[in-house]
């Protein structure tokens, strides 16, 4: 089986054909309050999280609230 | 008299005129302290990247103190960054009120007014809360103003140097021309300077190190929430005029005259 290699906050990761933003947010136990997806630098609303699929070389940015300003 | 708290940002009142900053805050516990102490109801946080080890949320810390999370896109060094940013913020957090940053470089951490500009007319269009973090330069502020951001944050002096209101002059200038809330934002170092810009005329102040790395935070914030109330209060009362010289307090009618004479 193919993977489709993308990555995820700068780290390589390859994962299974179809894989959906929604299944990647669940593998990094990601799926919670406070939490925004970026895919090649759009924005991925959370309702849209799961018809999303991963291809190869997406650049992820999975980002949450921290200390700052 | 009333010390004047409520500000009111975008037509909604914000019980406090001290905005917190989180930057340098280590510790969740300490954090909710200086939170009430220093009476802050707009706490503001940056947008990183998931830390699968954090413990805690920050985010519950500042919503049970009462407080609102007020997101930045601390760090953006361009436009397209910190539209980016703004809108995964938006997303995560589930406000589109935004304390927007674009740094021009990592010595200064001085604004880039033009990349400044551009993200802040891309975010206003995108129905954004727009309170942008600026030089002291009034240009730039009534600019800033006139493309619909909801207030102006010019600095003190840059971010962390803790060096107080370095061009009180220009600070001024921005008062009297706006008419959106001017909130001074960086450089504060200790409480007389949080006076300092309110009695000026800013409607607010924002700060961060000068209590997170103070040596007792939770001190540092009861002096800095004292010090906003205090420079307010002074700029509503009226200073006296600066004389060159001095102006007796006391009558000379009817004093004492010495039988020896002299």
């Amino acid at each position: 089986m193919n993977g489709v290699a993308v990555v995820v906050n700068g780290e390589s990761r390859v994962v299974p054909p179809s894989t959906t933003v929604l299944v990647l947010m669940k593998d990094l136990g990601a799926v919670r309050d406070g939490v925004a997806v970026a895919v090649n630098d759009e924005l991925v609303l959370r309702s849209r999280w799961e018809d999303t699929k991963l291809r190869d070389r997406d650049q992820v940015e999975v980002l949450s609230a921290a200390p700052g300003g | 008299m009333k010390p004047d708290e409520t500000m009111r940002i975008a037509g909604e009142a914000t019980a406090s005129r001290l905005i917190l900053g989180t930057g340098g805050c280590n510790s969740l516990e300490v954090l909710e302290e200086v939170i009430a102490a220093s009476g802050a109801r707009l706490v503001t946080v940056a947008m990183r990247r998931i830390n699968p080890h954090a413990s805690g949320s920050l985010l519950d810390v500042i919503r049970g103190s009462g407080a609102t999370p007020l997101p930045n896109t601390a760090g953006c060094f361009t436009s397209r960054e910190a539209v980016l940013t703004a809108r995964l913020a938006r997303e995560a957090l589930g406000t589109s009120w935004l304390k927007l940053e674009v740094i021009a470089d990592e010595l200064t951490l001085l604004p880039d007014p033009v990349e400044l500009l551009s993200a802040a007319e891309v975010l206003v269009d995108d129905g954004f809360t727009v309170l942008p973090y600026t030089s002291d330069d009034p240009v730039i502020a009534r600019r800033l103003e006139s493309v619909g951001c909801a207030a102006v944050m010019p600095l003190g002096a840059p971010i962390g140097s803790g060096l107080g209101v370095r061009n009180p002059h220009n600070i001024q200038l921005i008062v009297e021309q706006s008419r959106v809330p001017v909130i001074l934002d960086a450089g504060i170092g200790t409480a007389s300077d949080a006076a300092v810009a309110m009695e000026l005329g800013c409607d607010g102040v924002l700060l961060a190190t000068s209590i997170t790395r103070a040596q007792d935070p939770v001190a540092m914030a009861h002096a800095m929430r004292h010090a906003v109330e205090a420079g307010r209060l002074a700029f509503l009362a009226g200073r006296i005029p600066r004389r060159f010289h001095a102006q007796a307090s006391t009558p000379h009618e009817d004093r004492l005259e010495l039988a020896s004479g002299g």
